[in-house]
C-alpha cells in the first residue's frame, strides 16, 4: 500500500500544545476538578481519524511534556496516554462510526481509566483521591467531546491534514 | 505497547528511587516559560487595571498604607528594645543568640493544576541561590518548602498536601507535635496527640525547627477543632494555615544562617 502524502501534518503537533496549556490554565480551586482532559481528547480524535499515519513516539513526548509541567511522576501521563491510543487503535473502525453522544459515552470510559492509571501512580506516592472525584475530568470531558469532534473536523477538513 | 513499559519503568524508578531527579531538574526548565504563557491574560489585566485607576483611589490607598506603616514602626520601636532584652537575657541564660535569617522576595508564578497536589511554582531559581528544602513564608505564616530547583524557576510542595508534614510546637505551653497535610487548603491536621495533651482551640503552632529545615518560630496555623473521644487512643485536632495558601502571590524564600543540610530532599 502506498502511504497517503502528508499534508499539514504539523497541526497535530499543534494542537497537542494547545492540549497542554489548558492542561495548566489556572482554574479556581472549586472547579478543579471538573477541568477537561483535553490532551487525552486530543489523542483520541486523532487516533481516531488517521489510526495509521499518528507519531506515537510523538504522544509520547507530549505525555513527559505534561508530567514536567505538572510535576507528576515521570511517565504517568505517557502511560495514560499510550493504553488511550492503543485501546483507540483497536477500536477506530467501530468507535469513528458512531453517533457524537455514542462516541462520548466511550470517550468517557478512555478518560475514566486514564484517570484512573493517574489515581494509581498517584497512590504510590501517598496522595490519591479519596472518592470517586477523580472521574469528573472523565465527565466534562465526555461532555466537551461533540463539540470538539465538530471543531476538529472542521479543523483538518478545512486545513486538508492527511 | 513498549512505550506503555517504559513509561511504567518510568514512573516506578521516579516513585521509589531518586535516580530522575537531575533530568528532571533540567527538564523542569521548560516548565517556567509556559506557566508565564497562560498566566499572561492574567498580568496584561491585572497591568491595565494598575494603569488606569483613579487618582482618588490612589490617594486613598496611600493614606491607609500610611497608617499602616505607621502602625508598624510603632511596634518596630518597641520591638529594639524587646531583642536587646531579648539578647541580655540569653546572655544571662548562656544560650546561643538567636540567627537573623536573610530572606529573597519572589512571586508566584503558577499553582500546580491537579487538584490532588498542592505545589506552587516560583519565579527564582539556582540562579539565584534557591536549594531543595528552602522554607517559604508569606507575610502570615509558613507555606511550604521547596522540593525542585531548575535554573530560573523552582516548585514548592505546600504544607496543605497530602505527603507533606512538619513539626511545631504550641506556642503558649511548647508542647511538641507534628501537623500533617491533607490536602485541603484550609485544613492541616495533627495525628498521635494523646487525650491529655493541654491544647485549646485557638492556640497557635509555631514551627519548632526540630526537622532542622525549618527556622524556628515561625506561625504555621492555629488549632479550630479538638475533639477527645475517650474510645479513641488520640484526640482528633484540626488546625487552620496562617499562611494564605491559596492567595498569596508575593512570598519570602529563607535563607538559614546556617549552611543548607545537604540531602534533605525527602526530610518533611
Amino acid at each position: 500500500m502506498v502511504a497517503a502524502e502528508a499534508h499539514n501534518r504539523f497541526i497535530i503537533p499543534l494542537t497537542y500544545c494547545v492540549g497542554l496549556l489548558t492542561a495548566i490554565y489556572p482554574l479556581a480551586p472549586e472547579l478543579a476538578w471538573w477541568r477537561p482532559a483535553l490532551l487525552p481528547l486530543l489523542v483520541i480524535y486523532w487516533v481516531l481519524v488517521m489510526p495509521e499515519q499518528i507519531s506515537i513516539l510523538m504522544i509520547w513526548c507530549f505525555g513527559c511534556l505534561l508530567d514536567i509541567l505538572l510535576g507528576a511522576s515521570l511517565g504517568q501521563h505517557s502511560l495514560g496516554l499510550m493504553v488511550i491510543a492503543y485501546l483507540c487503535l483497536l477500536s477506530y473502525q467501530r468507535v469513528r462510526n458512531y453517533r457524537l453522544w455514542h462516541q462520548s459515552f466511550f470517550v468517557f470510559i478512555f478518560i475514566g481509566l486514564y484517570q484512573l492509571i493517574g489515581n494509581w501512580v498517584h497512590s504510590l506516592n501517598g496522595s490519591a483521591a479519596r472518592s470517586l472525584v477523580f472521574l469528573l475530568p472523565a465527565l466534562s470531558s465526555a461532555l466537551l467531546w461533540p463539540l470538539l469532534w465538530v471543531l476538529l473536523e472542521r479543523l483538518r477538513i478545512g486545513q486538508r491534514v492527511s | 505497547m513498549s512505550f506503555a513499559v517504559v513509561a511504567l519503568v518510568l514512573i516506578l524508578l521516579s516513585v521509589f528511587t531518586d535516580l530522575l531527579a537531575p533530568v528532571r531538574a533540567r527538564l523542569g526548565n521548560v516548565s517556567a516559560p509556559l506557566y508565564w504563557l497562560v498566566d499572561l491574560p492574567r498580568t496584561v489585566l491585572e497591568w491595565g487595571q494598575e494603569g488606569i485607576r483613579s487618582r482618588s483611589s490612589l490617594v486613598e490607598e496611600n493614606a491607609s498604607m500610611r497608617a499602616q506603616l505607621l502602625i508598624h514602626e510603632r511596634k518596630l520601636q518597641q520591638m529594639a528594645v524587646l531583642a536587646a532584652e531579648n539578647v541580655r537575657l540569653r546572655e544571662l541564660l548562656n544560650s546561643t543568640a538567636m540567627v537573623t535569617d536573610r530572606v529573597l522576595v519572589a512571586e508566584l508564578i503558577g499553582v500546580s493544576p491537579d487538584p490532588l497536589v498542592h505545589r506552587v511554582i516560583i519565579n527564582k531559581g539556582a540562579s539565584d541561590g534557591v536549594y531543595v528544602g528552602q522554607p517559604l513564608l508569606d507575610a502570615a505564616g509558613l507555606m511550604g518548602q521547596v522540593v525542585e530547583v531548575s535554573r530560573y524557576s523552582s516548585q514548592v510542595l505546600l504544607i496543605t498536601d497530602s505527603t507533606h508534614a512538619l513539626p511545631v510546637q504550641v506556642n503558649r505551653n511548647g508542647v511538641r507535635t507534628v501537623v500533617e497535610g491533607i490536602g485541603d487548603f484550609h485544613r492541616l491536621n495533627i495525628r498521635h496527640l494523646s487525650n491529655t495533651v493541654d491544647i485549646r482551640v485557638g492556640d497557635l503552632l509555631v514551627s519548632s525547627g526540630l526537622g532542622q529545615l525549618f527556622p524556628v518560630g515561625y506561625p504555621v496555623a492555629e488549632v479550630i477543632e479538638v475533639e477527645r473521644d475517650p474510645g479513641e487512643p488520640f484526640a482528633r485536632v484540626t488546625a487552620r494555615p496562617q499562611a494564605q495558601l491559596n492567595r498569596s502571590r508575593h512570598v519570602l524564600l529563607v535563607f538559614s544562617g546556617e549552611i543548607p543540610v545537604e540531602d534533605s530532599a525527602g526530610g518533611n
